[in-house]
């Protein structure tokens, strides 16, 4: 699903650059739910970022099922994003002045899916993640466990090939990161390919793999047996 | 592209600041409204002058004689001539398109001794012998009567048109003017009709105060031989009277024995390159209303510009969510530059409207209290209107423009992690 090689990326400072993936060789099959993980600033958003084609890579190469990931203008990218990649932030990102629902039907506008289609898709993906009565309310209204949860259901409502959570509990107290992790367990015995970014190791115990980012480059890369969520909600 | 989602987010984004977005629009408002107003009162003025150049066929030269100023074939300078009847054959044979050439003498002028006595009245006017074309070259409405027609001419009847001033100086108020006779110098003639010129100018009093007489009976009673002292010629419509003008003098001149580069001999004036002095006057405001309204306009544009400038950076992050989840640039750029274009058009259209509405009142105004001088029933046309609805057009999309570039030039990683 996810193949990338020999993967550089550095940022220009000024008159320095700070070289911070060097050299990432890595791949995920379909149906992983795998943790990234690593201390603060060791590289691991930046990852995620560039396999959500929200950055780009400086050397080496990238394929997304198959399709290689270079040299893409932003409109290929966009549709990309789209049809390939959910996405899901520490900070949620919701859109403020639209409904739990409108958010939601968001990714299947940008693919010109008709409004009723739309509407009927996100209340059954927000149905999926136990939010259905709160389809009309605006994120402001919510608490910080359903805004996730209305942000995964975003993220669902394309059908994406892979859905990538950058901290998704970053935010949320322990037991409504559980609640988190076990809906992100549920998506993903559905078979869906899931990465996640955290620091926690709790967290990354409830995933079926780990991956150990330190100083740019991967010094772990394991199997685990994976901790069910459900048990602590 | 226009659907009912992407119009519900321009009004959310619009009036989620309604008090700046207010303040915005009066920019664009106030550019338009300027503008209209401008325009209308140029027109206006416009109007105004040009009823005062009435029905004239403003197609029309004036010619008349002044004594010479350089001695020519043995004739010496400051000798007093006047043109001849076969002057005006002479230029109808050697002038192909002209409609009207009409000869005219005159007798008393301003200040002039009484000439002219009904009964116990008397009174100092203006009499003129003239053709029956003449009424095309200088127009008048004929308000009881008739004019003068070509058997008056032919058979030299004595008869005479006077101007309703004439009427007020020599009748009493019921009393019957057709048929009653009046003296010119000495002369009888028959009253048949009367007259009303329309002017608004300053010489409205004076063109009321005038007697036409067929120009045949005028040569007869006046003793004025075969001479003509003035000609009214108007050429058709497909040629410029001001290009013939040269001509038609330096004819007149040769059979006058004048000398060709003596300017003062023979007197004239052109309706027409007068009529366009005042076209281009017009043109001038106009283009300066233009300048002016599109100016202010275009403060107004800046302004619209500026604000959405800021309402794509606080929207910086939500632009970042919006690309994260596979909006294409397009699509941002087009909301934007929908935002901008129906903030200027919305707030243009309420110009035109308050500028229609004024123009309306000030025409209201106008027809109660009579007319103004040299100001008309000032208005804007359909065009304007239409153009100004283009500007609005164009002014959002230059508005958006760079807001909407700078929507899409931060990379979404960074926009996303904006604050
Ligand atoms: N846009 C950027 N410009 C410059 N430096 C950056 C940028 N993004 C991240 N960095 C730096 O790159 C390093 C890795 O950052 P990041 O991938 O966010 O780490 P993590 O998510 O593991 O905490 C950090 O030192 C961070 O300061
Ligand atoms: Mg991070």
């Amino acid at each position: 699903m996810i193949e990338i090689k020999d993967l550089h990326k550095s940022y220009k400072m000024g008159s320095n650059s700070l070289h911070v993936l060097k050299g990432i060789n890595f791949s995920v099959e379909e149906g992983e739910l795998v943790a990234i993980m690593g201390s603060s600033g060791s590289g691991k958003s930046t990852l995620l970022n560039i396999l959500g084609m929200l950055d780009e890579l400086d050397e080496g190469s990238y394929v997304l099922d198959g399709v290689p990931i270079k040299n893409l203008n932003e409109t290929k990218a966009a549709n990309y994003r789209n049809k390939f990649l959910g996405f899901v932030f520490q900070s949620f990102n919701l859109i403020n002045y639209k409904s739990a629902m409108e958010n939601v039907a968001l990714p299947l506008y940008y693919q010109k899916v008709g409004r009723k289609e739309r509407q009927e898709k996100a209340l059954k993906y927000l149905e999926q993640v136990g939010l259905k009565e709160w389809a009309t309310h605006l994120p402001n209204e919510l608490s910080g466990g359903q805004k996730q949860r209305v942000a995964i259901a975003r993220a669902m409502a394309a059908e994406p090939k892979v859905l990538l959570a950058d901290e998704p509990t970053g935010a949320l107290d322990s037991k409504t990161s559980y609640e988190v992790m076990d809906l992100i367990q549920k998506i993903n015995d559905q078979g869906n390919t899931i990465l996640i970014v955290t620091h926690e190791p709790d967290i990354a115990d409830m995933c079926k793999r780990i991956v150990h980012l330190k100083d740019g480059v991967i010094i772990e890369d394991k199997k685990v047996e994976q901790v069910r969520a459900a048990q602590y909600v | 592209m226009f659907d009912k989602d992407r119009w519900k987010e321009i009004i959310e984004v619009l009036t989620s600041n309604l008090f700046r977005t207010i303040l915005t629009a009066f920019g664009v408002f106030w550019g338009i409204l300027i503008l209209i107003i401008l325009l209308a009162a140029g027109k206006g003025l416009e109007n105004g002058i040009k009823s005062d150049f009435g029905d004239i066929a403003t197609n029309t030269m004036f010619m008349w004689t002044r004594s010479t100023t350089k001695p020519y074939k043995g004739l010496p300078k400051g000798r007093n001539f006047r043109f001849k009847l076969e002057d005006v054959t002479s230029i109808r044979d050697n002038f192909s398109n002209l409609r009207f050439v009409s000869p005219r003498n005159q007798l008393g002028g301003f200040g002039g001794a009484n000439n002219v006595i009904r009964g116990i009245n008397a009174g100092a006017y203006n009499v003129y012998g003239d053709y029956p074309e003449i009424i095309n070259q200088d127009p008048m409405s004929i308000t009881a009567g008739r004019f003068i027609n070509h058997s008056d001419i032919k058979e030299k009847r004595k008869i005479a048109i006077i101007g309703e001033g004439v009427k007020t100086g020599l009748y009493k108020k019921d009393e019957k003017v057709i048929g009653s006779y009046i003296k010119i110098q000495g002369v009888s003639f028959l009253v048949v009709g009367t007259y009303k010129k329309k002017s608004n100018g300053g010489d409205g009093e004076e063109g009321q105060k005038e007697i036409y007489v067929p120009f045949t009976s005028f040569l007869q009673a006046f003793n004025r031989a075969d001479n003509v002292g003035w000609m009214a010629i108007t050429a058709n419509d497909g040629s410029s009277i001001s290009d013939l003008k040269e001509g038609i003098v330096a004819l007149v001149k040769e059979k006058r024995k004048v000398h060709p580069k003596d300017k003062r001999a023979v007197g004239h004036f052109d309706l027409y390159e007068q009529y366009n002095r005042v076209e281009s006057l017009f043109g001038a405001m106009r283009f300066i209303a233009y300048f002016v309204g599109v100016l202010v306009l275009l403060s107004g544009i800046i302004g619209v510009s500026n604000i959405m400038l800021i309402v794509v950076k606080e929207r910086t992050k939500e632009i970042g969510i919006r690309r994260a989840l596979g909006e294409k640039p397009w699509s941002i750029k087009l909301q934007i530059l929908m935002e901008s274009i129906f903030l200027t058009i919305t707030s243009g259209m309420a110009g035109i409207t308050v500028g229609a509405l004024f123009i309306y009142g000030i025409n209201k105004v106008l027809e109660m209290n009579g007319p103004v001088d040299m100001f008309l029933n000032p208005s804007v046309s359909l065009g304007v209107v239409v153009s100004a609805l283009l500007i609005l057009v164009f002014s959002g999309l230059l508005a958006g423009f760079i807001p909407a570039q700078s929507a899409i030039k931060t990379r979404p990683i960074d926009a996303i992690r904006a604050e």
